[in-house]
């Protein structure tokens, strides 16, 4: 198979997946899977790292660094905080929808 | 060309990010989806340092280290309730990073199919980046939270499209050319993204947020193509569907139909649609 067309079978493949895994979410998980989600795609950070390491003359080097340090943010960040997130749902009764998406409590 | 047992090993991180989303939409497992995905993510960079022969390491390295010691302790200590807008944060960086990458790849993009791949990324991403700056910013009450409709907002948005399309089509015709024509690409997508936003009211900000997730995620595989890494591929791939079916979940959930949600604010003189 040509690689470009390889690849683009992987893409239609992955396109029917991601959208069976989470067609049956409940309400109560929306925010936190919308956060995980988020940080899966932080998976940028490899084609960050792999342009940076083959950049050459310092704008592209400078361009390159940025996009790593933006991609390790949505990485790492994302899924910090999704964690921190789902905290709530553990051991205890899964709040309502409302309250995970504009947080427990009043503060 | 990569070594087979690292492409195996992407392949394995891959499946690991569609059983983390599984995990995720259930309460029981979410958990342990979410350590997952990270543990899978943490092994492909390290797959990457191995494989790959990089220049600029200890650059490198420092950015990544930039980046945790920023990104973990905001992330830790964010308030509960500033958590969305947190997370619309992160999503714009990483579009942000997604838009970058592909202008870096855009002159050496061998044929046209990378090529107007990488084009699609620089504006995806630019438009998730600045259209997640006006999330946060409309979340954290720094900007008002009604809907903004700037005066011919509609037309404006419209001409801002066509001029992204215009300006990706003349990269697509004359390929390899255009490094200014890019970074004009990226503005106009900044331009685009906030005119996005703008009209949509507070109470409907998350869901915006969801969808710009999506454009987040289809920019990742998109640049993933390019480069011709199946993780980013598949990663990205899957956010972007898995987004865009959350985003229709959530607007079911609060009773709104996503249309109406982006261009509601529009109605009355309008020429969206």
């Amino acid at each position: 198979m040509d690689p470009s067309i390889a690849l683009l079978t992987v893409f239609v493949l992955a396109i029917f997946t991601g959208y069976e895994v989470v067609s049956k979410v409940s309400s109560t998980l929306h925010t936190p899977l919308m956060s995980g989600a988020n940080a899966i795609h932080g998976i940028i950070l490899v084609g960050a790292v792999v342009v940076t390491g083959h950049a050459d003359g310092a704008g592209e080097v400078t361009i390159g660094l940025i996009a790593v340090v933006l991609a390790t943010l949505n990485l790492v960040g994302g899924f910090v905080v999704t964690d921190r997130m789902l905290e709530m749902f553990s051991g205890k009764r899964p709040p309502a929808d409302t309250e995970v998406a504009a947080g427990k409590g009043t503060e | 060309m990569i070594p087979v047992w690292a492409q195996v090993t992407y392949l394995g991180a891959a499946a690991c990010f569609v059983l983390a989303l599984k995990g995720l939409s259930s309460p029981k497992t979410a958990r342990a989806g979410n350590l997952l995905g990270a543990g899978a993510a943490l092994v492909a960079m390290v797959v990457t340092f191995i494989v790959y022969e990089l220049d600029n390491l200890a650059l490198i390295v420092a950015a990544i280290a930039v980046g945790c010691l920023i990104g973990v302790p905001v992330a830790r200590r964010v308030a509960m309730t500033a958590m969305p807008q947190l997370v619309a944060l992160f999503n714009g960086v990483g579009g942000g990073a997604a838009g970058l990458v592909a202008y870096l790849e855009m002159s050496s993009a061998p044929t046209v199919f990378p090529l107007a791949a990488a084009v699609a990324t620089v504006a995806v991403g630019s438009i998730a980046f600045s259209g997640s700056v006006v999330t946060f910013l409309k979340l954290q009450e720094l900007m008002t939270t009604r809907p903004v409709t700037p005066p011919a907002g509609p037309a404006l948005f419209a001409i801002s499209l066509a001029v992204t399309v215009a300006l990706g089509a003349a990269l697509y015709a004359d390929d390899g050319a255009g490094v200014w024509l890019g970074a004009l690409l990226g503005a106009v997508g900044l331009i685009v993204g906030i005119l996005f936003v703008l009209p949509v009211g507070g109470a409907d900000v998350p869901i915006v947020i969801s969808l710009l997730n999506a454009f987040t995620g289809l920019a990742v595989a998109a640049s993933g193509y390019v480069i011709g890494n199946a993780l980013l591929l598949i990663g990205g791939t899957l956010v972007g569907a898995s987004g865009t079916i959350l985003t229709r979940l959530m607007a079911q959930a609060m009773g709104r139909s996503v249309v109406s949600i982006l261009f509601g604010a529009f109605k009355g003189g309008s020429t969206a649609g």
